[in-house]
């Protein structure tokens, strides 16, 4: 029997509605709250020259938008950004894509070692930057340390302070740690692949490239787009290792976005400005986030 | 195996050495970690770096609970725990109906979901002026509220999986049997999906456990959670490194025991429900 059926007259579908409005209710209460009040309240501010000296509400117009404009350190802190992403994400598929073909057969111990390659991706984003500024400490740190072997001469590399180092330094302990998550979810993904179309495609004749182009990237996308997602908008973000490794220093070297706005509204407490920008990467990341939904087979 | 040609054995070896090497690589930077936190500050602060230390002598953490700094630890358990509770019972309300009588259609579904993937560097700043006016920052209250809106989207989004996972027959079923709509929810699909309750309880848990610039933001002295204790600690000059690591390590632990439990629903919780484990 059909819940159709078993609900036929109106009465039960009327309650069989109010009963599913009311599972939504407080829900979207406190998600309206959050997503809601925050847009109205940065959308007004952001028309206001509120800064620390003046506390006036007056609205001023477009000006801390132009102020966007004009601002190097933010089209800067923009730049940076994109600097970890553009290098961090490729890296983090390729050698995630590499770890998972490693692990995709049977070895001995393989279910423990996928089982400790986890463990990055649940450690907090600080805990993390601690860990590699820890290792990066230019005089306790083991990998100057090792550095010193190889080369026979002590190596006191400034790994967080250099100009030249911090970028490496921070993408590795980034590349540490979000690895292992394409790692996980495309090893899943790669599990999944038809063996017996692989199989087949294999006896026709078909060399390597041809195969993992034609059959396991096709196979494999869905879950590969949504990982490239998740982590373009997480590097998008990037906040928590660069504020442990350099707090966005040497000078403003390697100030994301997020370390800028924060700097923005919490440092120099430029609060009508801060809104300004706040509301245009909001903007701006909602565009991508539409056009990427709709390609991404994220709902089944 | 060993029949097998030699060149192909050769090449297993070596995939296996590569294996462990890389899992090698992964862990040494925790392990490195936890071998900190068990040093004693001599030995922290010694050239070449000691990889092993004399003794497993547990001063540190000591210090962390003589000085009241682990105080830290209970609050980001308070906030975590409070937080996972008001997120998973407001969220799977909320999922059970999206699910099942399609409230809202797959619109209201997409805007819960992408509510997920703002920037909380631009939310954080209008509800710092909020709180500030109602008198929330550093509070319990404050910080429990904020990380439930924080996680919301995210439970409801994978309990909607979870809760499309379990055959609807079972319900319609109940429903002609004479249950009410409330019963059907509490006796048929509660117990049907509670795997995926539990999975989702722990990363909704390890969520607001990790979660940093909120923390930093709006809390001060009296609910200050792990992760800002441990930036408290970098200071311009030095680094306090016993207590660096102790309180890492700390804070790491319950994340590590929740993950072993887990395993089986990891990678459809990274993954945002896209790939069923």
């Amino acid at each position: 029997m059909s819940l159709r059926t078993a609900l036929s007259s109106s009465q039960a579908h009327e309650v069989q509605k109010q009963f599913a409005r009311m599972l939504v209710a407080p829900a979207m209460l406190v998600l309206l709250l959050v997503a809601v009040f925050p847009l109205i309240y940065l959308i007004l501010v952001s028309f206001q020259g509120i800064t620390m000296m003046d506390n006036s509400s007056d609205f001023v117009g477009f000006i801390n938008y132009q102020a966007i404009l004009e601002d190097t350190r933010l089209w800067q802190a923009l730049w940076h950004t994109m600097v970890f992403l553009a290098i961090a994400l490729p890296l983090e598929l390729v050698l995630g894509l590499l770890m998972a073909q490693l692990f995709l057969d049977q070895l001995p111990g393989r279910q423990i070692m996928v089982g400790l390659l986890v463990l990055p991706v649940v450690i907090s984003p600080i805990v993390a930057g601690a860990i590699w500024s820890l290792m990066f400490d230019n005089r306790y740190g083991p990998i100057n340390q090792v550095l010193g072997w190889m080369v026979g001469h002590d190596m006191p590399l400034l790994w967080t302070i250099k100009p030249e180092l911090v970028y490496p330094a921070i993408l590795v302990a980034e590349v540490w740690q979000w690895t292992p998550f394409m790692f996980l979810l495309l090893l899943a993904a790669l599990a999944n692949v038809d063996k017996s179309q692989l199989e087949s495609a294999s006896i026709d004749g078909a060399g390597y490239w041809r195969i993992f182009f034609r059959i396991v990237l096709p196979s494999i996308w869905p879950v590969m787009a949504i990982a490239l997602l998740i982590r373009l908008l997480d590097l998008f973000r990037l906040f928590d290792i660069v504020w442990t490794l350099t707090q966005g220093g040497p000078g403003t070297m390697t100030e994301t976005l997020s370390i800028f706005t924060y700097s923005q509204g919490f440092k120099q407490f430029e609060t009508s400005y801060t809104a300004a920008v706040a509301l245009v990467i909001v903007v701006f990341l909602s565009a991508i986030l539409m056009w990427a939904l709709k390609r991404v087979e994220l709902s089944r | 195996m060993n029949r097998l040609p030699l060149a192909h054995r050769l090449r297993q070896h070596l995939r296996l050495l590569l294996a462990i090497l890389i899992t090698l690589f992964f862990l040494f930077p925790v392990y490195w970690l936890a071998m900190n936190s068990f040093k004693t500050a001599d030995e922290i602060y010694a050239s070449p770096p000691v990889w092993w230390p004399a003794s497993l002598q547990l001063n540190n953490y000591w210090v962390l609970f003589k000085d009241g700094d682990a105080v830290s630890v209970w609050n980001s358990l308070v906030v975590a725990t409070g937080s996972t509770v008001l997120a998973m019972s407001l969220g799977t309300l909320c999922a059970y109906s999206l699910a099942r009588f399609k409230t809202g259609g797959d619109h209201l579904s997409n805007w819960i979901i992408s509510q997920r993937m703002v920037p909380p560097i631009a939310v954080v700043f209008p509800i710092f002026l909020l709180y500030v006016f109602l008198g929330w920052v550093d509070t319990y209250i404050g910080m429990i509220l904020l990380y439930t809106a924080f996680n919301l989207p995210y439970v409801i989004w994978m309990m909607r999986g979870y809760i499309q996972d379990i055959p609807r027959s079972l319900e319609e079923a109940a429903l002609v049997d004479g249950c009410t709509h409330w019963e059907v929810f509490w006796k048929v699909v509660l117990p049907m999906c509670k795997g995926g309750l539990f999975a989702t309880a722990i990363f909704t848990f390890i969520f607001a456990w990790n979660e940093f610039l909120f923390a930093l933001v709006l809390t001060r002295t009296e609910v200050t959670t792990y992760t800002v204790q441990v930036t408290h600690y970098f200071g311009g000059q030095s680094n306090f490194w016993t207590k660096i690591a102790a309180m890492s390590v700390l804070g790491t632990l319950p994340v590590f025991i929740a993950v072993v439990f887990m395993q089986r629903y990891l990678v459809r919780g990274i993954s945002l429900g896209a790939v069923k484990g």
